[in-house]
């Protein structure tokens, strides 16, 4: 009776797994499918789930590489505009990721192992600012940015985000430091560590699965990031890509370019994914067993 | 290597408790010296003193002929192994070991060198390339001390290295620590809460009793003349009993019957009204197995339980006492953590005794090891005093 019931539940299961497998993949499998699609066959009336001839088109356009089918060379204004929003995406994220991350572990590092006045007030501050709704600030920041010259630049989406990320990674790495023995410390100090030296060598190694996870978040906020991105932009010297994909319009208002836009798609996921299969190995759980007596 | 000085330290926390109550100790160079006590009795605090890791609110406290109160712990050059090793986990074997070499900037020929002799010295050789997380809680310790050793300090200390391992386990790395002392002839502060460890490994032995020293002295003179209640019961498995008794003349009334007291041990008593007797388990004997030659008394009792170990007989006899000493054995059984139901006595007879639980047998008992306390202040009136080392609180001078 029990293996009967064992088997009943692994098939549950697989069901359940390919129920969710398919809720999941299949928009990302029909935007893949788009993204070698002519525009002929993207503006047909029903168009079918695959591409009926595959063409690497929509890929050369964006790129600005190669000729097209039809013998032309792609679109120079339309790839330079991509690549460039390519390029302010990377940036952006980057850096805004960089600064984040480097606060947000100092700032945790305080908050786990200082006791101060003011503690309670700083953790719960952080948390309602990323409780905040980001649309209500897109007007005061859209007035301030002007008045500093900050709009339409790099660091005017940087500090937004840091912003908006911050707080997450700081309740993310104090969580983790927390974890991390105070001997741990003591041991290095006694062992001739100064301060610094001690959370250098010691602190941040442990709580690198925490850096990675804070740092991994804030670079998908960053990247995906949309109301700041169009709000605070004009033109492509600092437009992000999901900004820079909205203005993907084509020539014909009944006939938006969807074949470009799902390639653009593929192309912003390409690096995410990238980034998480290499990070995924550094946020090993249990990094920290073995320090002490477990 | 160096001695080091403490001189009337005093840790007070925030709320003005004190942790660690004016407490001097002289450690000589080379010596291995003991901190022992029960839970809360600010032995671990006074180690992470000496370590920089506490501040110290009052006294003096010198390495060598240095004044080290304010120094940060990596410029006391002191090595320290914790009670759970607080190994680094990211670091292999060897660059736990070399840590503390590496933070030295030492050169990279001198570092393998120095981690080598370490790892060879506590055969650490085939773990070098592991991490701390695939060691044995054994393997763990030895590592610990292999980056204690690994670099000239001044000074080893030990915070109960030994309570995070089994008990057969706990065994082998007394002896090899007691041994590797020895090799290195290091001055050792070590902190424990285990009497066992306490008397095995200590040249000398600190007893404290929260925050204040009772006793400093060797092992032997603790257990031989302990010089109060506290230290009496401390010191010794099983305990030192205690039971109440009343002294007239030369003669000590035990609620088993009379026995005859030394002449210096009666005179010491003389006019002190009800006292507390304390005498060890071995004092005591089967009557009929008793040394004929030595002096000492017989009485007959009943045995309400026997434990035969082989080689000796543990027999525990019931007896009851008047309230004010009992209210004061009650509390010591509380600062020594234990937890006794019922006033008994437990003697420690040879293996051969024949004496069965619930039988009347004659006991007899060397008067001479007898030690008589005063129930108020818990002072050892019959202390030994050129045999018992230091004791700060005395206020008896014999």
């Amino acid at each position: 009776m029990a293996t009967r019931a064992d088997a009943q539940a692994k098939v549950g299961t697989g069901i359940g797994f390919v129920v969710i497998m398919i809720w999941c993949l299949l928009p990302v499998a029909w935007i893949i499918s788009l993204s070698f699609k002519s525009t002929a066959e993207t503006g047909a009336g029903s168009p079918q789930f695959l591409p009926k001839d595959g063409t690497l088109d929509n890929y050369k356009t964006l790129l600005g590489v190669g000729t097209l089918s039809d013998g032309t060379k792609p679109d120079p204004a339309v790839s330079d505009d991509f690549l460039q929003a390519l390029l302010n995406s990377f940036g952006v994220a980057a850096i805004a990721t960089l600064l984040s991350v480097v606060f947000a572990t100092l700032a945790a590092y305080a908050i786990a192992r200082l006791e101060f006045k003011g503690k309670r007030l700083v953790l719960s501050l952080a948390l309602a600012i990323a409780m905040f709704p980001v649309v209500s600030l897109v007007g005061p920041l859209f007035d301030m940015w002007r008045t500093f010259h900050l709009f339409n630049t790099w660091p005017g989406l940087i500090i937004p985000y840091m912003t908006f990320t911050l707080p997450l990674a700081i309740w993310t790495l104090s969580a983790f430091f927390r974890e991390i023995p105070w001997e741990m410390e003591q041991a290095a100090q006694v062992d001739g560590a100064t301060s610094w030296q001690a959370f250098r060598k010691v602190i941040v190694p442990l709580a690198a699965p925490g850096v990675f996870t804070a740092a991994i978040l804030t670079f998908f906020f960053a990247w995906n990031e949309f109301v700041l991105a169009i709000s605070l932009t004009s033109t492509t010297d600092s437009r992000t890509v999901p900004a820079q994909m909205s203005f993907f319009v084509g020539p014909d208002p009944f006939n938006p370019p969807y074949g470009q836009l799902a390639t653009a798609s593929v192309v912003v996921t390409v690096p995410i994914i990238v980034i998480v299969l290499l990070f995924q190995r550094k946020i090993v759980a249990g990094l920290t067993s073995g320090a002490v007596k477990g | 290597m160096a001695s080091i000085n403490i001189q009337n330290l005093v840790k007070k926390y925030g709320d003005g408790f004190p942790a660690v109550n004016d407490v001097s100790i002289d450690i000589a160079d080379g010596e291995f010296m003991i901190l022992v006590g029960p839970s809360g009795c600010g032995k671990s605090t006074l180690l992470r003193m000496i370590v920089g890791l506490e501040d110290i609110t009052s006294g003096d406290l010198t390495i060598g002929d240095r004044r080290v109160n304010d120094l940060a712990p990596r410029d006391r050059n002191l090595a320290m192994v914790f009670q759970n090793y607080a190994l680094y986990p990211h670091l292999t074997v060897y660059e736990n070991i070399a840590f503390p070499l590496r933070l030295a900037k030492m050169d990279n020929a001198e570092v393998d060198r120095l981690v080598k002799e370490a790892s060879k010295t506590l055969e650490l050789d085939e773990h070098l390339q592991r991490k701390p997380g695939n060691l044995s809680g054994g393997q763990r310790q030895r590592v610990a001390m292999g980056r204690a050793i690994v670099r000239q300090a001044d000074a080893f200390l030990f915070d109960e290295p030994l309570s995070n391992l089994d008990a057969k386990l706990r065994g082998q790395m007394r002896t090899e620590i007691s041994r590797l002392q020895k090799k290195l002839g290091i001055t050792t502060v070590y902190v424990t809460h285990d009497q066992t460890e306490a008397m095995t490994l200590g040249d000398r032995v600190a007893v404290l009793k929260r925050g204040i020293l009772q006793q400093l002295a060797t092992p032997r003179e603790l257990y031989d003349n302990p010089g109060n209640l506290f230290v009496a019961g401390f010191i010794g498995s099983p305990p030192m009993n205690f039971l109440p008794c009343e002294v007239s003349g030369s003669t000590a009334k035990l609620p088993f019957g009379e026995i005859e007291l030394p002449p210096e041990k009666a005179r010491a008593a003389e006019g002190k009204g009800l006292l507390i007797a304390g005498v060890r388990p071995e004092s005591f004997e089967d009557a009929t197995l008793a040394p004929k030659d030595k002096g000492g008394a017989t009485f007959s009792t009943t045995v309400d339980v026997v434990e035969w170990l082989g080689n000796e007989t543990y027999a525990y006899i019931p007896f009851e006492a008047p309230p004010e000493v009992e209210k004061q054995l009650r509390q010591l059984e509380q600062e020594l953590d234990g937890e006794a139901l019922r006033t008994q006595l437990v003697i420690s007879l040879d293996g051969a005794s024949r004496i069965k639980e619930g039988e009347t047998a004659e006991i007899w008992m060397d008067a001479a090891k007898l030690h008589l306390f005063d129930p108020a202040t818990g002072e050892n009136l019959t202390v030994d005093r050129e045999n018992a080392g230091e004791i700060p609180g005395a206020k008896v001078t014999a």
